[in-house]
């Protein structure tokens, strides 16, 4: 029994950062309202509900998650070979862009489901190749990632807003300019019995996908080495080049399938309100789901929460709508610092597991 | 009547008088947000933080200088609040495993919502904004007239380039700066440790970041608002690889970014108003652009600190 | 009370036809006070377009029988339409003001056929019948009315004879502002032009100072603006010893020198209208403009510096346009490239719905859209 419990605390202890990291940042957030005499017990208890406590709350947080899971992966699946991209939103950007200009080369009439892929495979291939050009800068030209996909993202988006305003845009978008709307039957529609649209499934896959192949394939086998030691992965003989490059065209795909969603299941047609800062955003959900994807998923959740719990705060408690910012603020300053107790608890697990495997012996001999 | 209306010749002596005023206005925080990203990065820490840092110090300037009717203890306020926030990187960063690159990026999310969230009652007001040396008077053209009228935190900006550049290469802590940015063994081996010297120079890159951010609400375009920076904290990341982490060409890199900045609205007051949006994007890719000449693939670039995670 | 309400919302989903009679009952039934919720896309204090919204319902939130509640910087994604439905489940609201252009399409056309029963009054939409929700009405003013007295005003107080317009972008809204400011100018000089600078977004403060300096450097000494808040442009042309025009709302006291007049809305006339037919019972009000003899725009009163002779022609003009006789785009009107816009002797009303998609700039601007 007790060699159970032992084996059991073993298992949480790597938890224990994220919890700890969650009730640190409630905590400053309770302290940051009560400063200013707010109802904060009032505002947590609302961010619950505004999030969670509903089946519209759940819709709610639900379909603010899915774009978020999609833009993250653009910077764990990079971040697995040791770049870290921060250009997400122009992939996203181009991904919607090039989604709503395939209906403009088709065919009158031409059938709902090849359309859609041709969209899907644009937005990829539009996103992932953004991502792809900041990998080949590193790899090929020694320019920084992370600068190179930032400056990539604004010239990304001034790209999109010149096409959209200037040569993409519909006579009809009038004082809203946008390109020509899709035809019906190209728009994506809400999973069965939610009020949820299919880009929630599309995310939730992507991830276990992306999941799958890190942890189980190969490719991710060589992506962590990579991302460990270019040395060593140069010297058994990777292609660390490929590999980075191919990292980053899976990473930005994702993001631009993001942007598809929001075009093809949202707007119905590309413009400047497509620019919300997804990309942004999901920087943070990465960093938070330390690159792991299925983590993504519910780290995802809870910003996509915090996000639909800010319309409650606002309209019940008169709080500015700045609130889920400082709040989001800081959930992440917490979840990184609190990552410093993982070495502290990989030491104490092993202790433990020691003490499981030989209970006589003494934890230090 | 359509002849009155399109000028004749293009006037490129007035578009390089904009370009020079521009260079100057616009760069001015850019000069200070990547001095203060270059004192941290000798360091041998990035802090994409700043962006938030100058958000929170563009607030609290203006803040500041509307209660107390100064608009220079607005600027050491709004410094203030950097060095806070730039001390709170440099510790936690400090911490075992904790990604400074990442930790930045909640720092500029938790920065912006702090500043967001506390600026709203500041958006109405107008706060006492900076002076500025008026040099042109004796110019007759009020272009030129406009263009000379320097502000007093440039001035001050430009010393300090001067200041690091000397302090960096010439003095004692500007080489136990380099040492523990460039190798952190070494310097423990010599005695010295790593954290303060990394706290102290993330802290005062936030005072300057902040400083920049005053500029933002204090002086041009001279008022407190939520689209005030323009990611001139993230940008200031990409300056100082440009200036290849000498203050000294910090100055000429956010001179030519600010050049480049005042483009756009140049060229379309002198009548070229279609495109604009790929003008505007035109700082970003002349940065891209000189980054990509100037690095080699093969080695790191020169100058770059050694333990910074940045060039690795 | 309000869940019983809230239930009755659900349970009735009844014919498109009778939704304003039904939720009037329902209202009344109740003895509840009308529940209306307000939709910003930008910070409530901007000194501009989100400020003259919030303002205006502010005053709505006094009216006798009303329940209002308001939620800022709420952006043009599903973000709106998840506050929106929000309002409506969580606060039983059955009368929605999304006052963002950004929103009406495909927003608030989806959520208004997904809650038959609540009236959504939207700000700048162009309603047309057939193609929009029968609960989905549209409502806006004719500033261009206002912007055309500015140009007057201008167009007596500058000496240079250059105008300058800072404008977001390029957009039929905009354009009307900067063709009406310039013919309003023209009117009391032909040879005035305007020069135009677009900043790109809505909210962009450095680069609206860098336009207005830009645009002061070339000769321009009285500016105006079309972006979402105008504080900037206004600030920075008082530095400058240069005259302005306001928008949105009045900026007077930030220029106290060169603030000559100024473009207001008075979001409170459609407002209460709107309101007051909800209250009412009557049927959802679709379409809905105004101009100054309206109410629905008004003018800042005018600076100290502004001279007689200009007061006294653009209160001419003013009281022609209170009287609906003074229609701003007629013939002969030729574009900046030279082609005929307008033929002699054409006169396009103040109402024609064809304003509402102009893509052109008027002789006397410089610059291409």
């Amino acid at each position: 029994m007790r060699i159970f419990l032992l084996r059991l605390t073993a298992k949480m202890l790597p938890a224990l950062p994220t919890l700890c990291a969650i009730a640190g940042a409630l905590l400053m957030f309770v302290v940051f309202l009560a400063l200013q005499g707010k109802p904060a017990l009032e505002a947590c208890q609302l961010i619950y509900v505004g999030a969670f406590g509903s089946g519209f709350a759940w819709e709610n947080t639900l379909q603010r998650a899915a774009p978020l899971m999609l833009t993250a992966l653009c910077v764990a699946i990079p971040a697995r070979t040791g770049l870290i991209i921060i250009g997400g939103e122009g992939a996203v950007a181009l991904g919607g862009l090039a989604c709503a200009v395939i209906p403009m080369m088709l065919p009158a009439a031409f059938p709902a489901t090849p359309a859609l892929l041709l969209m899907a495979t644009a937005a990829l291939v539009a996103g992932g190749a953004w991502i792809a050009l900041a990998g080949w800068l590193r790899q090929y030209r020694g320019v920084n990632e992370t600068i190179s996909s930032l400056l990539l993202a604004y010239i990304a988006l001034a790209l999109f807003n010149h096409m959209v305003e200037g040569p993409l845009r519909h006579p009809e978008s009038l004082n809203k300019p946008s390109t020509p709307p899709l035809p019906e039957e190209y728009l994506i529609g809400s999973l069965p019995g939610l009020d949820v649209h299919w880009g929630l499934f599309w995310g939730v896959l992507a991830c276990i996908a992306m999941y799958v192949l890190v942890r189980h394939g190969v490719f991710g086998f060589s992506m962590s080495v990579v991302g460990g030691n270019v040395r060593a992965a140069r010297l058994v003989g990777l292609p660390v080049n490929r590999i980075v490059l191919m990292a980053c065209l899976l990473g930005g795909g994702a993001a631009g399938l993001a942007g598809m969603m929001e075009v093809a299941a949202i707007h119905g047609s590309a413009n400047s309100a497509l620019l919300a800062g997804y990309g942004y955003s999901g920087i943070l959900v990465a960093f938070a789901a330390r690159h792991n994807p299925l983590a993504i998923i519910a780290c995802a959740l809870v910003i996509g929460g915090i996000e639909s719990s800010g319309s409650l705060l606002q309209r019940r408690l008169d709080l500015p709508g700045a609130t889920t910012l400082v709040l989001q603020g800081l959930l992440f300053i917490n979840l990184l610092a609190w990552e410093s107790l993982t070495g502290w608890l990989g030491v104490w697990r092993l202790r433990l597991l020691e003490t499981t495997r030989n209970p006589n012996r003494a934890v230090h001999a | 009547m359509l002849n009155e209306v399109v000028p004749s010749a293009f006037d490129f002596g007035s578009l390089a008088l904009a370009l020079f005023a521009g260079a100057i206005r616009i760069g001015t925080p850019f000069l200070f947000v990547s001095l203060g990203e270059c004192l941290t990065e000798k360091a041998g820490r990035v802090n994409l933080g700043l962006e938030g840092i100058l958000v929170c110090g563009a607030m609290t300037g203006y803040a500041v200088s509307l209660q107390t009717g100064s608009p220079w203890i607005g600027v050491l306020g709004a410094g203030i609040s950097g060095l806070v926030l730039g001390a709170f990187h440099g510790l936690v960063c400090s911490l075992r495993g904790v990604n400074d690159i990442a930790f930045g990026i909640a720092l500029m999310v938790f920065g912006t919502g702090l500043a967001f969230y506390l600026g709203t009652p500041y958006i109405q007001p107008q706060a006492p904004t900076l002076p500025a040396f008026a040099l042109g008077d004796w110019s007759t053209n009020s272009q030129l007239r406009n263009a000379l009228e320097i502000n007093v935190l440039f001035l001050v900006g430009v010393v300090l380039a001067g200041l690091l550049h000397w302090g960096m290469a010439s003095t004692r802590w500007g080489l136990v700066l380099r040492l523990v940015g460039d190798h952190a063994e070494t310097a423990r081996a010599l005695g010295y440790r790593l954290i303060p010297v990394r706290v102290t120079a993330t802290a005062a890159g936030g005072f300057l970041a902040a400083v920049g951010g005053a500029y933002l609400s204090l002086y041009y375009p001279g008022s407190w608002n939520e689209g005030l920076s323009s990611g001139q904290g993230l940008m200031a990341v990409a300056l100082v690889i440009f200036a290849r982490w000498r203050p000294w060409r910090c100055l000429f890199a956010a001179l030519l970014f600010g050049a480049a900045g005042a483009l756009g609205p140049a060229l379309q007051s002198l009548g070229i108003t279609s495109g604009y949006y790929l003008f505007n994007a035109a700082p970003y890719v002349l940065t891209l652009v000189i980054m990509v000449i100037t690095c080699r693939p093969d080695r790191t670039i020169s100058g770059a600190p050694g333990e910074l995670s940045l060039t690795r | 009370m309000s869940n019983f309400n809230r239930r009755k919302f659900l349970i009735t989903t009844g014919a498109i036809a009778l939704t304003s009679t039904l939720s009037f009952e329902l209202a009344h039934a109740a003895g509840k006070k009308l529940i209306v919720g307000f939709l910003y896309v930008g910070p409530r204090d901007d000194f501009g377009y989100n400020q003259a919204h919030a303002h205006a319902a502010s005053i709505i939130k006094k009216m006798p029988g009303i329940k209002m509640f308001d939620e800022e910087k709420v952006p043009e994604t599903v973000a709106v339409q998840k506050s929106m439905e929000a309002m409506i489940r969580q606060d039983g609201a059955s009368l929605i003001f999304p006052t963002s252009f950004g929103y009406f399409s495909p927003h608030v056309i989806k959520v208004a056929k997904k809650y038959p029963k609540v009236r959504f009054a939207h700000c700048g939409g162009l309603w047309t019948k057939g193609k929009h929700p029968m609960n989905v009405g549209s409502f806006f003013g004719y500033i261009e009315e206002c912007q055309y007295l500015n140009g007057v005003v201008a167009g007596y107080m500058s000496k240079s004879k250059k105008l300058g317009f800072v404008a977001a972008k390029a957009i039929p809204q905009v354009l009307l502002n900067i063709n009406a400011f310039t013919l309003g100018a023209q009117s009391v000089d032909p040879s005035i032009t305007t020069r135009l600078i677009f900043t790109g977004d809505w909210s962009m403060p450095v680069k609206e100072a860098e336009a207005a300096n830009s645009l002061i450097d070339q000769g321009v000494d009285v500016l105006t603006c079309h972006v979402d808040g105008p504080k900037v442009v206004v600030e920075t042309a008082e530095k400058r010893g240069v005259m302005t025009c306001g928008y949105h709302v009045s900026q007077a006291k930030l220029a106290p020198k060169g603030y000559l007049t100024g473009a207001e809305w008075n979001w409170v006339t459609p407002y209460t209208t709107i309101v007051k037919a909800a209250q009412e019972g009557k049927p959802m009000i679709n379409f809905l403009r105004g101009g100054l003899k309206d109410g629905f725009v008004k003018m800042s009163p005018y600076g100290a510096s502004v001279s007689a002779n200009a007061k006294a022609k653009a209160d001419e003009i003013k009281n022609k346009m209170l009287a609906g006789k003074y229609p701003i785009f007629k013939g002969p009107l030729k574009d900046n490239k030279g082609k005929v816009i307008i033929p002699a002797g054409v006169i396009q009303e103040q109402t024609d719905i064809k304003l509402e998609s102009m893509n052109y700039l008027v002789a006397g601007v410089m610059g291409q859209v």
